[in-house]
């Protein structure tokens, strides 16, 4: 350990060598804000809301990119630091579709408006990100509002020609952590920035729709997307964050055992996003593990138990398809022995039933006659 | 695996065989593509230039089934220009002289023909694996699923052995598993050679153990059958009684035909799942069962981490959880079992019953999971396995020898079909097939073919095709693509429109009865 110390707030904090002065800040509970910083991947600066006065000739310098040096003294909150944030948060504000509180229309009929676009009618108008959003927290705690700023018009239409992924280009603040998301952590490179000043979008391949670039739908650029700019299809019309229960399990698909969160909301599953820093995927999915999920909710899920009736299927209850399973099996083996029987366990299941179906034909059925399809 | 996932980005090296891991494992994909993104180099050696050789520092492009031939000559370069790890060899190994006998007869000239490549290729793998140190060995279906499939798993291990790559961090044999629990499946005793925690049912000693714990007398003592024994023998009515739980066989076993000629053959078939699929036609009895997130239980994923699963929706109608379901069948048959939720059953029996996981419990899996082996509550769990012995002592040499694949082309049937997944669907889509929007994304089974071959028969992307083999036909959409070699056919199992499946060879693995779904002969034309 070495003992470099620096200043945060008046408070001497130690840092190892290497460490911006976010990273330093963090690590001692002191909250900077962040929009298009990502955990893990290169610091761009693009949107240098994290900016903290550093005493010097340099003043302002965004946190993100800025090592932490020995002796440095920063602020996190003077009142330079304020004035620089609400400037860049008016700037963004005005750049885009941002129809929540914190945008004023320049109207008096706001009130009515949400409440209009809260009913559900015209769901696609009201912002999807609605309490979920970096830059409407920020705008709250800063207290920015674009009075006077006009709604400048997106010059790119949304894309919905996927089906899962929506990109609304009039709520993007080019922060730039998609393109992170895809390049640096996913790597899946189908991402990128395009085009130059006011004309700056992210593109896909050479401008293309998701679905005819490289793009392979694991959805991690939602995941990390600050505002409203992208979201899940499947969920467009689905809960705010504080309507849903969110639940940490296991992705039913591939042997990675990727943790997941379910959200959850009146006992159905709204959207799935990965667990941060659980183990072993650490926040990250692919396209089946992010919207694999709705089978359970399918129509064509068996309701009850069957038995056969000539060609066809009939209804039976519990009692009567167990005891003819039952019957049936003890006939067999009295007949033909314990080994005229087999089983093939469930390789998609939990342990749990597999362990019960091994028991059921090992201490009941008495024969070794079970498997999975470990083997094939 | 040896080793885990959280390994992958701080590797120095991997040696990728027989995993098309971007489609099948996509998110381990993306922590291999960070290391090599920081400098880590990258071999993959596989038939197909998949998506992963677009990161690979040298692609292999043998030819389907010859692993092993190309493995024994990377080790033949390595025991020639003594590049092998000796201390390793020494300390932890034997059989070191029996692989050296074996290896040296299989000089790379000789070796580079069976894999249709150059003989320099094989030399500069070698070379480089001798480099770099760690490397991490990665495989999946591409090594098993082969007549040879125990061999070139055995393969695997001489070479990394060899290298000296084992027990360590970053390095290590690492099989990608196929599904979220097949691990766990092996595990619980779903097997019919051992119980829970690979204690074997010819063991008087286990039986034993099992039959106090389970309150019950005369466990059977011998081994019993596997998968395609089960099969043959409900035609030789060996077999009466046939209990499928959620496996839909008719779509996933090799060749169709003969699988449900099997399945109409049994007596009584009780098939437990979540939907009618194509396995339920042949039922007598179907039991509906909740599905995932409709009960809670544990997975077991590769890296050999036990991790919980919740509870987020109730099953529909009267569908019950699968434990419950054994339970009432039990009951019926006289047992009554006392453990009457996941938990319990985790909790007092199987953590109990299985040495490895005695240290696992659900209170201690709440966050992240723990990795088998775990024998006590204190214990951490084990990321990285064989760390300096190996559970049996030291590891043997067991050297092995390549053999072709069971059908190989010939004039009438010349193309290989090789099998697999693709990224937007799992299996046979019982489950993907009904999520909005992944069928949109992939919507039918095509055809992978080569542009050479596609110009030499008249074929255009999109344009439909025939494929023939022995066992029958199926007649899909070609797609033309860069990364299908010459001779190949590739397609994949997600449709029963289409699925490979009609055309697959059921011939077998001598160990493991696993099947060749990589390599079966087929013949192709413009339909």
């Amino acid at each position: 350990m070495t003992d470099s110390f620096m200043v945060i707030n008046n408070r001497e904090v130690r840092f190892e060598p290497g460490q911006t002065i976010l990273e330093v800040a963090g690590a001692n509970n002191i909250e900077i804000p962040t929009l298009c910083h990502l955990k893990g991947t290169t610091p761009t600066g693009a949107c240098r809301i994290c900016v903290v006065e550093v005493e010097g000739p340099d003043k302002l310098v965004p946190s993100c990119a800025e090592p932490a040096r020995v002796g440095m003294v920063v602020q996190t909150e003077s009142a330079e630091v304020i004035k620089a944030r609400r400037s860049i948060l008016r700037l963004m504000l005005s750049s885009g579709n941002h129809n929540c509180d914190i945008k004023d229309y320049d109207t008096k009929d706001w009130t009515q408006d949400q409440l209009r676009l809260l009913s559900g009618e015209t769901p696609q108008e009201l912002c999807p990100a609605w309490g979920d959003c970096k830059l409407q927290d920020l705008a709250f705690k800063y207290q920015v509002k674009a009075v006077g700023q006009p709604l400048s018009e997106c010059k790119y239409p949304m894309e919905t020609g996927n089906p899962l992924i929506v990109r609304d280009f009039s709520r993007c603040i080019l922060c730039g952590r998609c393109v992170q998301a895809c390049r640096e952590v996913q790597v899946n490179n189908a991402i990128d920035f395009g085009y130059r000043g006011a004309d700056a979008k992210i593109i896909a391949g050479t401008d293309v729709s998701l679905k005819d670039s490289d793009c392979v739908f694991c959805g991690e650029c939602i995941q990390v997307c600050p505002v409203g700019a992208l979201f899940e299809k499947k969920a467009k019309n689905g809960a705010r964050p504080w309507e849903t229960q969110k639940i940490r399990t296991t992705c039913p698909y591939c042997g990675v055992g990727c943790q997941q969160i379910l959200h959850v909301k009146d006992g159905t599953i709204m959207k799935v996003t990965g667990a941060e820093d659980g183990k072993p995927n650490l926040g990250r999915l692919c396209v089946k593990g992010r919207f694999g999920y709705d089978f359970i909710y399918s129509k064509e899920r068996l309701k009850t138990p069957l038995i056969r009736e000539g060609e066809t299927f009939r209804s039976a209850s519990w009692d009567e398809a167990l005891n003819l399973v039952a019957h049936r099996f003890s006939k067999i083996i009295d007949t033909h022995g314990p080994d005229a029987l087999a089983g093939v366990s469930c390789a998609r299941s939990i342990n749990e039933d597999s362990y019960q179906m091994q028991k059921l034909f090992r201490a009941v059925f008495k024969t070794n006659n079970i498997d999975h399809c470990a083997r094939t | 695996m040896t080793n885990s996932f959280g390994e992958f980005s701080r590797a120095k090296m991997f040696l990728v065989i027989g995993s098309n891991m971007t489609e099948a494992h996509p998110v381990a994909a993306t922590f291999l593509k960070n290391a090599v993104m920081d400098g880590a180099k990258l071999i993959v050696v596989d038939p197909r230039a998949h998506a992963l050789t677009r990161f690979a520092d040298l692609h292999v492009p043998i030819r389907v089934g010859s692993d092993i031939a190309f493995m024994n000559g990377v080790m033949n370069v390595l025991i020639k220009e003594d590049l092998y790890d000796k201390e390793f060899v020494k300390t932890r190994t034997v059989n070191f002289e029996e692989l050296k006998q074996t290896v040296l007869a299989c000089e790379p000239e000789a070796m580079a023909v069976i894999c249709g490549i150059e003989p320099g290729v094989i030399v500069k793998a070698a070379r480089m694996l001798a480099a770099v140190k760690p490397v991490m060995l990665c495989y999946t279906l591409g090594i098993t699923e082969h007549t040879c499939g125990r061999n070139n798993v055995v393969s695997t291990a001489n070479l990394q052995m060899l290298l000296g790559n084992m027990g360590m961090e970053c390095g290590g044999v690492n099989p990608l598993r196929g599904q979220n629990n097949v691990q766990g499946a092996c595990d619980m005793g779903a097997l019919p050679n051992v119980y829970p925690g690979y204690q074997q049912v010819i063991n008087e000693e286990s039986r034993k153990k099992f039959g106090t714990f389970w309150d019950v007398g005369n466990l059977p003592d011998k081994n019993g059958l596997m998968i395609p024994q089960m099969m043959d023998g409900l035609v030789d009515k060996s077999v009466r009684g046939f209990y499928i739980f959620g496996e839909n066989l008719a779509n996933t076993e090799p060749d169709i035909r003969k699988v449900e000629h099997e399945l109409a053959s049994a007596e009584f078939l009780v098939v437990q799942d979540i939907f009618l699929n194509e396995t339920t036609r042949f039922a007598d009895v179907v039991l509906p069962a909740a599905a995932w997130s409709e009960n809670d239980g544990t997975f077991t994923n590769s890296e050999r981490r036990v991790s919980r699963v919740r509870t987020a929706s109730v099953p529909p109608g009267k569908a019950m959880p699968n434990w419950w379901i054994f339970r009432e069948i039990a009951k019926r048959m006289g047992q009554t079992w006392e453990s009457v939720s996941a938990q319990e059953i985790w909790d007092n029996e199987i953590s109990v019953l299985a040495p490895a996981l005695g240290g696992i419990k659900y209170h201690r899996i709440e966050g992240d999971g723990l990795q088998w082996p775990c024998p006590t509550v204190e214990h951490p769990g084990t990321p990285v396995l064989h760390q300096k012995i190996f559970t049996s002592g030291k590891g043997s040499f067991t050297p092995v020898t390549w053999t072709p694949p069971a059908e190989v082309p010939d004039d009438a049937y010349p193309f290989v079909l090789s099998t697999g997944r693709r990224l937007y669907h799992y299996h046979t889509r019982t489950q993907t097939g009904r999520c909005e929007g992944l069928n949109d994304l992939l919507s039918e089974e095509t055809a992978d073919i080569s542009l050479g071959d596609a110009q030499r028969l008249g074929v255009a992307d999109g344009e439909r095709v025939v494929v023939r083999s022995r066992r029958g036909r199926v007649e899909v959409k070609a797609r033309v693509t860069e990364e299908v070699p010459k001779g190949m056919v590739w397609m994949a199992f997600h449709f029963r429109e289409g699925n490979a499946n009609w055309l697959t060879n059921p011939a077998f693995d001598p160990f493991t009865l696993t099947a060749e779904y990589k390599a079966c002969a087929v013949s192709l034309e413009k339909a």
